[in-house]
């Protein structure tokens, strides 16, 4: 575990050094990026999808991916969910959003920091998988935006997570 | 007939004096809190006045659980000046200390508070006092004598006269949170809005002279560090960078801020220096590095970092750049701060899955665990080092709750709706 998750690391690393000019690039107008122009899933999108669903059953079209404590490689289904999306994604141009979460547990800086890995995770997965890493806006929410509450594993392992929007 | 009752009630609770979201209700006390007795202020002048001064006092110098006030419905009587008091009626209460004092108005219309502090056992004055204040300050006279009473009684500086930033989030719609930024008086009082947001709102902290504060919001739906000064109600964005802009902390003479970016890839400690905005990059490590709080001297960072592959404290020295660890106990250490006196730090420990706030001592490196709630988070110690302020969790809901360096005192500050979290106790404000 520990050893994959240093792999991981180490091609999250490389994909951040490769994408880091055109990360540069984006710095400056990324402040002022109009989310507007990018466009919902649209009706012929999702029968691309059924289409994709047919070969394998299994998969759904996600915009949510989980992670394990503490973790911020990704899970086998996670995965799957992101093949989808990507085959998804590369039919379109615009922007993609990345929002990385964490559960409560820990302090909320520590959490920040861990969401940003989770949806760094994501990112490079995506880049490593033909989607322009320009396209890319990673954000970390911490813990600061859950979506499932009370103190228990059902509610934390929900609030782990990376948001696609 | 119950109606009326009912809007009577209602309009009696809206016609209150604003009482603010935090009340204090103390859970565990030291051993031996010291006996005193604070009696209600005399008053001559037939007004009614909206605030009770020696009640103040009496909960200030409770919520410090160093004394055990006397309850009023015991005193056998309620002398004014030392003249009145039979020191053998107190003497048989087992009270050790007397507080009396007299209300008047002074010249411009100004109340006056004239007060004593007698000791029952040797049957002598030892400390008497005048205060002064316009009528709409009639908490911080009594917060005043509050310091003055605790500081000849302890000979450590009171902090009644300090305030608190935290931040509360309010759930509006299914997965919507309503974030501000609220300040207050020490004892909960006096609550005002700083910045209100749908987005999140985190981590704000004090400049040592208490006239800025820096704090970090998701308002242009990215994280930002903001600068806002209290006596202008100013507000300028300081950092806009890709990734991380997080942890903002004032240099002790209050001219750099650290803070942790992550726009070379991973989160990195910086400092800031405020007159230029120049960056400096303090640590370099493709681990976690954050959470930044400066050693009193000014002269290293604290941090925390997963380099080793848990989260643990590091201190890096400014000059050298060299890196070293410090805490060793446990497989989760963050978030510190260091106590005033430089002698050790208060971090977030984590023991057997359950988050407490522990103070280690830098002498002997021992870890003491001061909490027995979970969750618990962002302690910020008190500026004369007494007690410290940290967020928990309770029946559900985020608190804030008190803790005694030295772990004998224990309060909660409940909130009246929401979740509150990250208090940050303010610096010496008044002499």
């Amino acid at each position: 575990m520990k050893y994959q998750s240093k792999l991981f690391l180490g091609v999250a690393l490389a994909g951040a050094l490769l994408t880091g000019c055109a990360s540069n690039d984006t710095d400056s107008s990324g402040q002022t990026s109009d989310m507007n122009t990018y466009s919902e899933p649209t009706q012929s999108m999702e029968s691309d999808v059924s289409a994709y669903e047919a070969q394998e059953p299994e998969v759904v079209l996600e915009n949510i991916f989980y992670f394990e404590f503490d973790q911020a490689t990704l899970t086998a289904e996670a995965r799957r969910n992101l093949d989808a999306q990507i085959a998804r994604l590369q039919k379109t141009t615009g922007p993609i959003r990345l929002e990385g979460h964490a559960d409560e547990r820990g302090t909320r800086e520590y959490n920040m920091a861990l969401g940003e890995r989770r949806a760094n995770s994501v990112a490079d997965y995506m880049a490593i998988n033909g989607i322009a890493r320009y396209r890319i806006e990673t954000v970390s929410y911490g813990e600061e935006r859950p979506i499932a509450f009370g103190q228990s594993e059902s509610a934390y392992s929900k609030n782990r997570r990376v948001e696609l929007k | 007939m119950r109606k009326p009752l009912i809007i009577t009630l209602l309009l009696l609770l809206w016609t209150l004096p604003s009482v603010a979201d935090l009340t204090i209700e103390i859970n565990e006390g030291k051993d031996d809190p010291v006996p005193i007795a604070v009696v209600p202020f005399g008053w001559k002048a037939g007004v009614t006045l909206r605030e009770d001064v020696a009640s103040i006092v009496e909960r200030d110098l409770h919520r410090s659980g160093l004394f055990e006030p006397l309850s009023r419905a015991d005193m056998l009587s309620r002398p004014a000046n030392a003249n009145e008091v039979y020191y053998r009626d107190w003497k048989s209460l087992g009270v050790d200390y007397v507080v009396v004092g007299e209300l008047s108005f002074g010249r411009d219309n100004n109340l006056v508070a004239r007060y004593e502090l007698l000791d029952v056992n040797t049957q002598r004055s030892i400390l008497q006092g005048e205060e002064s204040q316009s009528f709409d300050k009639v908490r911080f006279l009594a917060h005043t004598i509050s310091d003055r009473i605790y500081e000849k009684l302890t000979n450590v500086r009171g902090a009644f006269r300090t305030q608190l930033l935290y931040v509360s989030a309010v759930r509006e719609g299914d997965n919507r949170f309503r974030y501000r930024l609220l300040k207050s008086d020490i004892d909960g009082v006096g609550e005002e809005v700083l910045a209100d947001s749908m987005e999140p709102i985190l981590a704000p902290t004090w400049s040592p002279d208490g006239k800025n504060i820096a704090y970090v919001s998701f308002r242009t739906t990215r994280p930002a560090i903001y600068l806002h000064n209290l006596q202008t109600g100013q507000r300028k964005q300081l950092t806009n960078f890709r990734g991380l802009n997080g942890a903002p902390a004032f240099s002790p003479d209050g001219k750099q801020l650290a803070m942790v970016l992550s726009k070379d890839g991973s989160p990195d400690i910086y400092v800031m220096d405020l007159a230029s905005q120049s960056l400096k990059k303090v640590t370099n490590h493709f681990a976690i590095d954050t959470e930044p709080a400066w050693a009193p001297d000014g002269k290293s960072i604290y941090f925390t970092s997963d380099r080793g592959g848990k989260p643990q404290i590091y201190r890096v020295e400014l000059a050298s750049g060299s890196v070293e660890r410090v805490t060793f106990e446990g497989d989760y250490n963050a978030r510190a701060r260091i106590l005033g006196d430089g002698l050790g730090l208060v971090m977030v420990h984590r023991v057997q899955g359950r988050f407490h706030i522990a103070v280690q001592d830098f002498k002997r490196n021992r870890v003491e665990i001061l909490t027995s709630t979970d969750l618990d988070e962002s302690p910020s110690v008190a500026p004369n080092g007494s007690m410290l302020l940290y967020s928990t969790t309770y029946n559900g809901k985020g608190v804030l709750a008190a803790v005694s360096v030295d772990g004998g005192v224990r309060y909660r500050l409940p909130s009246r709706f929401g979740d509150v979290r990250e208090p940050a106790w303010s610096p010496f404000l008044y002499e």
